[in-house]
């Protein structure tokens, strides 16, 4: 069996799924939804280069680390607005983020 | 001058990256001075934002001007919606001080973050591809989520950043999908080749299409993607509220207008559907949602809800005519929401924010100017002639009209008749309910924000020509 750009993409939609599951069902805490947003963001990454392989076309590599850079500086904004929440609440359990109903 | 190193022109960006060096040397000169000198990066900030609007406006050769290959275009509707989004960004800075001057919240990172976030929104509504799209959204985004959380000390604020921060890279996540998906189905990333390349029908580009609007509608704030509005505008400081009703919303419609009409034009049933859907829900929920909220900047977020789905109803209709509604209302709304929230922002009682709605009875009697403004902006927000309020709406219906979309405007119609209602009570407590006490003085520069917006209401519409022909001008480049 020669594997071609359809299994790739099942790869990231597989991925995908299992990153926005990760936030919805995530009952704990907010570094799992950290990890289920870095984990779309590679399902996306799969699917650009992929494309771009099958393509022939490199612009697709290019946008994936574009992507990757991006995905760094958002990881770290994200954990260092974390550290400031749990200094003031003293905890980083989901069901805690309640102050305001929404 | 020659700006062409690596074959590339780098005249058309020439103002962005007056703004984006500026921001790095204030930068500097913030942390070289210490948070002593957030009052001098602030006006600086100002200064170079004006700065960058001069370059904008007189420097950069009339026509239209691409570079990168197509992926950054400016053209009128380009041009247009820079100003903008330039004035939202100067004005937020200026109704700042106030907040900036308390000794715990000095920090002059504030105002680059803000300066940071502008040359993200100016790069968004010059997108010419989805690579820029992204990292204009991003450089915006990422800025925003550490402003809303910008009162460290406070934990509603940095709720605030969190959620806002969580549910935004659940968006721009599902919304790379949907560009990956784009690329691989058309072979580009560039919005021209896009549009040649997509065909009615294509299940791949379909499905990225309908991810890529997830996370637009998401930063738009409009229906289904709407769930951090309020949470966000009630814990993020006043100033940084204000800041998210106008600036950034108009970036990411800009981007939204462009992407559909440039990218997309020979599918349009498809977006058209989801446009429209998103557009009922938003006008819905805005108008309903607003009702039964105590907070007022809660209401407001859901007024902003109910006012992109009106500004959508134009996107709907999908014409030159619907654009330029678009385009006026988002001149309109900007100017209508900064109003309310800098008066907001203005109104102190004893030192403390006045943020319950009956904190603002009786204020006709307190301070009888403040109410009086205030009656105008809501009147306005309502949709209520003469006022600025209804010729945005007016424009919208019409072009919807015109492009046969009579269901859709009949429902907006409607929602606009309930929204009234929730304006109205805030009129009614501030006019005939008793008095809850006298309000401190206003700060000058907060008072002239609010006069100069008023008044952009109250006579908007003796003299509406120079910016409905600037609309229709900036509507027209895109087609």
């Amino acid at each position: 069996m020669t594997i071609g750009l359809g299994h790739y993409l099942a790869v990231g939609a597989i991925l995908f799924t299992l990153g926005i599951l990760g936030i919805f069902l995530n009952r704990k805490n907010i570094i799992v939804i950290l990890m289920s947003v870095e984990l779309i963001l590679l399902a996306v990454n799969i699917n650009l280069v992929s494309f771009s392989a099958f393509l022939n076309d490199i612009v697709g590599q290019v946008f994936a680390l574009l992507v990757l850079t991006v995905a760094a500086a958002e990881a770290a904004i994200g954990l260092a607005i974390l550290v400031v929440y749990f200094r003031n609440r003293g905890s980083i359990a989901v069901q805690d983020i309640n102050m305001m109903k929404g | 001058m020659n700006f062409t190193p690596a074959g590339y022109s780098l005249l058309p960006v020439l103002p962005e990256i007056v703004l984006a060096v500026g921001a790095m040397v204030l930068l500097m000169v913030g942390a070289f001075r210490g948070q002593r000198s957030t009052p001098l990066v602030v006006t600086l900030a100002i200064a170079l934002l004006i700065l960058t609007g001069v370059l904008q406006c007189h420097y950069l050769p009339a026509g239209k001007l691409t570079t990168f290959g197509g992926s950054f275009v400016v053209d009128g509707y380009a041009r247009f919606l820079k100003i903008l989004v330039l004035l939202g960004s100067a004005a937020t800075l200026l109704i700042s001080y106030g907040f900036l001057s308390e000794r715990p919240r000095r920090i002059f990172e504030y105002a680059i973050l803000i300066l940071v976030s502008t040359v993200g929104m100016m790069l968004l509504v010059s997108a010419g591809d989805l690579i820029m799209l992204y990292l204009g959204l991003e450089l915006m985004s990422l800025s925003l989520y550490v402003v809303a959380a910008s009162n460290r000390d406070d934990v509603k604020s940095t709720e605030a950043g969190l959620k806002y921060f969580v549910l935004g890279a659940l968006a721009s996540g599902m919304m790379l999908y949907g560009m990956s998906l784009i690329y691989g189905f058309t072979g580009t990333v560039n919005f021209t080749g896009i549009a040649a390349a997509a065909k009615s029908g294509s299940i791949g580009v379909a499905f990225g299409l309908v991810f890529l609007l997830a996370g637009l509608c998401f930063k738009v704030s409009a229906v289904p993607f709407h769930m951090w509005t309020p949470d966000v505008y009630e814990g993020a400081p006043t100033p940084i509220t204000a800041f998210f009703s106008s600036a950034p919303k108009v970036a990411a419609f800009a981007i939204f207008v462009r992407v559909v009409l440039t990218a997309f034009p020979n599918v349009t049933h498809e977006w058209q559907q989801i446009v429209v859907f998103v557009s009922i829900a938003s006008m819905a929920l805005g108008s309903f949602g607003a009702i039964g909220q105590r907070n007022i900047k809660r209401m407001m977020a859901y007024s902003s809800i109910g006012h992109m789905g009106f500004a959508l109803v134009g996107l709907a209709a999908g014409t030159p005519e619907g654009v330029q509604g678009v385009i006026l209302y988002l001149v309109i709304y900007t100017v209508m929401t900064f109003g309310v929230f800098t008066l907001i922002l203005a109104m102190k009682r004893n030192g403390h924010a006045m943020e319950e709605i009956s904190d603002f009875a009786g204020l006709s009697r307190t301070n009888p100017v403040l109410a009086f403004l205030c009656a105008m902006l809501l009147f306005s927000l309502a949709g209520i002639p003469p006022l600025a309020g209804f010729f945005a709406k007016f424009y919208v219906f019409t072009a919807a009209i015109k492009a046969g979309m009579i269901t859709l405007s009949v429902i907006g119609v409607l929602s606009s008749v309930v929204g009234a209602f929730y304006y109205l009570n805030v009129i009614k407590v501030m006019y005939f309910d008793e008095q809850a006490g006298a309000t401190d003085a206003v700060r000058i520069e907060l008072g002239t924000v609010v006069v100069v917006s008023a008044l952009f209401n109250m006579l908007f519409f003796v003299y509406p020509g120079p910016l409905v022909g600037a609309a229709t001008a900036a509507a027209k480049s895109l087609f």
